[in-house]
């Protein structure tokens, strides 16, 4: 019997034995490259959540004001007191009524970009939605303060062309109105437009440039009218961007602390709530679970949307 | 003057609290008998704007002087809450903390400021005597902390509407005609911070006795419930309530507001850029803010920080950041003696002369003068406030 000698093979570095072990272990590669992001997901991003879950679970003590760290769901039942839940109704409502509008005020724009926008037109379109996106934030906000102010821009022009009795009209709107736009929650709602209607703009031009010509081209030849054709054609094929919008200008609504805080009557949103609970009150407990609202709540609207389709046109 | 430092103020200055007071006090710390050479460093936890050394404006510095005197290098930490400085003094590793009254005593009850032995401040004498025993920070004769800046919250008023100072608060809170005829609905503001139900409630001390309020910081249901009721009138006059310094003299400017509750801060600014505004402070009386400098338990270097404690007296910083703050010194010599750029007259704009009829804040705790767990504790305020302005 013989003994087969050895392979003689180069003696290996590092390198080559750390390759040879991935490619023993295929899978040992994966997770090393995935670690760092999983981390990240999972210990900072969805940590941070955990963490904030937590917190609204404990209660604040009555007398003294310190949070008592033990399970309760005294703090959910807080948010039903009267002025909490006039604040999230009042959140949802402010949301909805901007989603809407950046929708309408949308679609036609979306609607030139995709099917009569060409060449520098395009651009020049490209640059006006997405140019306000460029200056800071609270700049624009603070301008439309002044914009919107009792002796600014707008009541000054309304004032030359005797149209004041627009503004007028408006004001003294139950609910909304004010004594003048920066001091109205029309006010708050016109800012909020402004702010948020590129997001909707561009979802909603993708979804439009998508619906093939050889589709209207065939509505067309079997006999339906214009009206026929967008109802049936082009408005079910845009609606997805027009949801994915959506969820752009309602979360970002929901969440905003800024723009009341600058335009408006002083009343709080959802956002402004939680900025002063945690700050100055230092009612943890309440502020965490005024934040939970909105994830419930887009939770709830995300899943609607995945069954509409929404992320196709991502 | 930056949109920063105001913010932080607005926001504190709002009464921040969480922990209510404990009761008892924690156990007498050894306190220095005397000052060695400095350490060479000095951490301090302050508003912005509190400790300026010339890099805002060349023309207000109060920390190059002293730096080179003592050698000790200064750093300062921004804080934009009470309950942050709380939290960085908690943490540890700074010396010194700028505390507004309704920190102080909090920072005491949680042991992490060490007494003064005032005696190694030879300035300490010049202190406004009115402030030496201030309750903010001196427990059962004990002190913490020395006077650092203070000042009221006046009524600002637009001087075109009231040729006549107003001589009440009442055209904040009742619905009213103002002398030029027209009503003060949509014209006026209120602070948009809870700690105006204090104000609601001074007003009450003077025009419904019966309630039997003595302090505006320590009301029972009954009071606290007259006092949001009045503030539920006067959310029908304000069109928006203020918090921010900047947006309120922006109100002033071009939103027709002609009174409002404000700190003289935004009077000089205004006035300074020619606008007819003036400020008084009504018969009623009004709230105010006051802050000192604490030493904390575990500083690494108490000798610099009784430097300190004696540049903070004895310096322009008490003349030049009255001035720089809108805020009243500590020291009332500051007003007089030329030491900074601070006037007898700026000193009176600010409040001086009116120290008899200001109720510092304090945070409103449940365990009050009227008995234990008979006080109406501050994070309700919060959460009251709140569903008043938003018309609850």
């Amino acid at each position: 019997m013989t003994v087969p000698a050895p392979a003689i093979l180069p003696a290996r570095g590092a390198g080559d034995r750390i390759g040879a072990l991935f490619w023993r272990h295929p899978r040992l590669l994966l997770a090393l490259l995935l670690a760092p992001p999983l981390a990240w997901l999972g210990v900072v991003y969805l940590g941070s959540l955990a963490a904030l879950l937590l917190q609204s679970f404990y209660s604040i003590d009555e007398f003294s004001g310190v949070i008592v760290r033990e399970f309760t769901l005294k703090t959910y039942g807080e948010l039903f007191r009267a002025q909490n839940l006039d604040i999230i109704l009042r959140t949802l409502a402010m949301s909805a009524a901007v989603t809407l509008a950046c929708a309408v005020i949308a679609f036609p724009i979306a609607y030139f970009a995709a099917r009569y926008a060409r060449g520098r037109w395009k651009a020049l379109f490209y640059l006006g939605v997405m140019l306000p996106l460029w200056s800071s934030y609270l700049v624009k906000v603070y301008a439309w303060k002044l914009i919107l102010a009792k002796e600014g821009i707008l009541g000054w022009a309304a004032e030359r062309t005797g149209t004041t009795f627009l503004i007028d009209a408006a004001l003294a709107l139950p609910g909304v109105g004010g004594n003048s736009l920066s001091t109205s929650l029309l006010g708050t709602f016109i800012v909020f437009v402004y702010v948020w209607l590129p997001y909707m703009i561009l979802p909603l031009q993708a979804a439009l440039e998508r619906v093939p010509l050889s589709m209207l081209e065939a509505a067309a030849d079997l006999g339906a009218s214009r009206a026929q054709v967008f109802r049936t054609v082009i408005l079910p094929l845009a609606l997805p961007g027009a949801i994915a919008g959506s969820i752009f200008t309602f979360s970002l609504t929901m969440g905003d602390y800024i723009i009341p805080q600058i335009v408006g009557t002083s009343a709080r949103f959802i956002g402004l709530a939680v900025y002063q609970l945690q700050g100055t009150a230092g009612n943890l407990p309440l502020a965490a679970a005024f934040a939970v609202v909105p994830i419930l709540v887009m939770l709830v609207y995300l899943t609607v949307a995945r069954r509409k389709g929404a992320f196709d046109a991502l | 003057m930056t949109f920063r430092m105001t913010r932080h103020k607005t926001l504190t200055r709002c009464g921040t609290a969480t922990l209510a007071l404990l009761t008892g006090l924690s156990p007498a710390l050894a306190q220095m008998t005397e000052i060695g050479p400095g350490e060479g460093e000095l951490s301090i936890v302050a508003w912005a704007g509190y400790v300026e050394r010339g890099e805002t404006d060349a023309a207000f510095d109060w920390v190059t002087k002293f730096e080179e005197a003592t050698g000790c290098m200064v750093s300062v930490k921004t804080a934009n809450t009470s309950d942050e400085m709380v939290a960085l003094m908690n943490e540890g590793g700074f010396d010194l903390v700028t505390a507004s009254g309704d920190a102080s005593l909090r920072l005491i009850a949680g042991g992490r400021v060490q007494p003064l032995n005032v005696d190694l401040i030879p300035s300490w004498a010049t202190v406004d005597d009115r402030l030496k025993e201030a309750p903010w920070h001196t427990v059962d004769g004990v002190h913490y902390g020395v006077p650092y800046m203070w000042g009221p919250n006046v009524l600002m008023y637009n001087t075109e509407v009231f040729p006549e100072p107003p001589t009440s608060w009442n055209v904040v809170f009742e619905p009213m005609d103002l002398p030029d005829g027209q009503p003060n609905k949509g014209r006026v503001q209120a602070y948009d911070g809870p700690i105006h139900v204090a104000d609601a409630a001074q007003y009450l001390m003077a025009h419904r006795p019966e309630l039997g309020i003595t302090n505006p910081y320590e009301l029972n249901e009954d009071q606290y419930k007259a006092a949001l009721d009045l503030l539920r009138v006067q959310r029908d006059l304000v069109s928006r309530y203020w918090h921010d310094a900047f947006i309120q003299m922006d109100d002033f400017k071009n939103e027709g507001v002609v009174a409002s509750g404000s700190w003289p801060f935004q009077v000089n600014l205004l006035k300074s850029e020619g606008l007819p505004v003036a400020s008084t402070i009504p018969e009623e009386g009004a709230t105010g803010w006051a802050d000192t400098t604490m030493l904390h338990v575990d500083s690494e270097h108490p000798n610099c920080a009784y430097q300190w404690f004696e540049h903070q007296l004895s310096s322009n910083l008490q003349s030049d950041l009255s001035v720089w703050f809108g805020a009243v010194p500590s020291v009332p010599a500051a007003c007089t003696d030329g030491r900074g750029m601070q006037t007898a007259e700026g000193c009176d704009t600010n409040g001086l002369a009116d120290f008899d009829r200001i109720r510092f804040w304090t945070t409103p705790v449940a365990n009050c003068s009227q008995g234990e767990g008979a006080c109406v504790p501050y994070y309700r305020w919060v959460s009251d406030y709140i569903g008043v302005i938003g018309g609850r």
